[in-house]
């Protein structure tokens, strides 16, 4: 799994460090998405699958 | 301005929006529009100026507009269906802020707000929530029985975190709260609307003055910085203000009120709540509530750009568009037994009660720890929790812009 993610879309909602915290974190000053892994371990993988599908803002990708 | 329907039905033949909900069913959409969008996730209807819109109630037809660049909130655009008389007068004086600007522009506002909102700080906020929602319920307790929940705790319990948050005086919480409630009436009069907003404006333009000569540690102080470097207006920094405490209360106040009316009408989801001390039930629960219960229930505004093929219909260029969230949550081919209350839902987290797209709400995620600290406290703290009156004498907020009650008499013991 590859996971990227476009900061410049992100618009901070918190979705994907709420959902996946090992795989998303968020910036403090402006809470837009900083990638802690972009090849997260077996077990977090449908974290980050749920992490991209709830993301409003479409800006995680992930390639399988 | 009143534009010509694009759809078959002639004008006079589209129906009226908003529509009542059923007597006696508080917690469904109107049937109304069931049966308008029974066949097609989006119909047309007619709003208080007599113009005609599309009305989207499907959950995938929701999340495509409400991502598509081609979809703008400008409400300076000609055709936008503008919530009432007040908000179309109000184009005049309103600036731009996230609720009406697109794409670059809306980030620049957006990434001033969303700081303290990450799911770390409003998470490292949990104990300040328990501790506020564990007095108001010992005032409450000490105090008369029965009493007013909404009063008692509904209301002030976000009413002070976001005053906290914000750096505004809880003792001016009457003053905002009046001008608040009074905003989101459907049916607000272009003079109403307009002593409304320059009430509150002045209030805020005077605390970011303030905030911007004596600094403190709080939301309103970051913004009044940005307003000293230069990168904001002070016009924009009182909207941003305004509307932060405004979307801050009330819509965390609903959901308390609502969903504590909703649980003691179904005594075995209100016992999944009592009896388990499981974050992670309570959190689902949550989720739950926020997808049945229809907080949000005018439908967003938004107008087309680009012509937009959608569901079998063509959306044109200059075209208005509702987006009814609530019916989205109820949407059976994402949610089996849409009508049902099912605290252990597995996909209640898709609903669409924060919206979708860009202009998702900033607040979610401070809004699911007070929802999550108050379900999980109150029917624990007090198991004997019943109304004090009546389902049918208890009055809906059918009127506003943000749904739930106005005052929810419960007793106890
Ligand atoms: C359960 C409580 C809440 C609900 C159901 C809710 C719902 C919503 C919805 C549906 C939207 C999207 C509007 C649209 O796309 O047209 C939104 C946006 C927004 N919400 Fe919330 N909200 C809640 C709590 C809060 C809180 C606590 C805050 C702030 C402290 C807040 C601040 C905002 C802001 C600033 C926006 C505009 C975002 C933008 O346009 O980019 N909300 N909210």
């Amino acid at each position: 799994m590859k996971v990227t993610v476009e900061q410049d879309r992100c618009v901070a909602a918190g979705q994907c460090a709420a959902t996946a915290p090992d795989v998303f974190d968020q910036r403090d000053e402006d809470g837009v998405v900083v990638l802690l892994t972009d090849d997260p371990a077996a077990e977090r993988a449908d974290d980050a699958r749920h992490a991209a599908a709830v993301c409003p803002a479409l800006a995680i990708h992930i390639e399988e | 301005m009143s534009h010509a329907p694009t759809g078959a039905a002639p004008e006079a033949q589209v129906p009226e929006w908003p529509m009542p909900r059923a007597a006696g069913c508080p917690f469904d959409p109107p049937p109304g529009l069931r049966e308008l969008t029974a066949e097609k996730p989006l119909a047309k209807v007619r709003i208080w100026d007599g113009s005609a819109h599309w009305i989207v109630t499907g959950h995938a037809a929701q999340r495509a507009l409400l991502s598509d660049p081609r979809v703008s909130v400008d409400e300076r655009l000609p055709g936008f269906p503008h919530w009432n008389e007040g908000m179309a007068a109000g184009l005049a004086y309103r600036p731009r802020s996230v609720f009406n600007s697109d794409a670059p522009e809306h980030s620049r506002y957006r990434r001033i707000m969303t700081g303290p909102f990450t799911f770390k700080r409003v998470e490292a906020l949990r104990p300040t929530i328990q501790k506020i929602t564990d007095d108001l319920i010992d005032k409450m307790l000490a105090g008369p029985n029965p009493a007013d929940l909404v009063e008692a705790l509904a209301l002030p319990l976000p009413t002070l975190m976001i005053s906290e948050l914000l750096g505004v005086p809880y003792e001016d919480h009457e003053f905002f709260q009046e001008y608040a409630s009074r905003g989101i009436a459907h049916n607000v009069s272009a003079e109403e609307s307009g002593r409304n907003f320059m009430a509150l404006n002045e209030y805020l333009v005077r605390l970011v003055e303030q905030k911007a000569a004596e600094p403190a540690d709080d939301a309103l102080s970051d913004i009044a910085a940005r307003v000293t470097a230069g990168d904001l207006t002070v016009p924009e920094a009182a909207m941003m203000g305004t509307g932060l405490l405004i979307a801050g209360h009330e819509t965390s106040a609903n959901m308390i009120g609502l969903a504590t009316v909703a649980l003691l009408e179904h005594p075995d989801q209100l016992a999944v709540l009592r009896d388990t001390d499981d974050p992670k039930v309570v959190a689902g629960a949550v989720e739950e509530l926020l997808r049945y219960l229809g907080i949000i229930h005018g439908g967003q505004r938004r107008i087309a750009k680009e012509d937009i093929e959608i569901g079998g219909e063509l959306i044109r260029a200059g075209e208005g568009i509702v987006v009814e969230l609530f019916s989205a949550n109820r949407d059976a081919d994402v949610f089996p037994e849409p009508d049902l209350l099912d605290l252990h839902r597995a996909n209640a987290r898709h609903h669409n009660a924060f919206g979708f797209g860009i202009h998702q709400c900033v607040g979610q995620q401070f809004a699911r720890v007070e929802l999550q600290v108050v379900y999980g406290t109150l029917f624990r703290r007090i198991p004997t929790l019943r109304l004090a009156k009546s389902l049918d004498e208890i009055v809906f907020k059918h009127d506003r812009l943000a749904y739930g009650v106005y005052s929810l008499p419960v007793t106890w013991g």
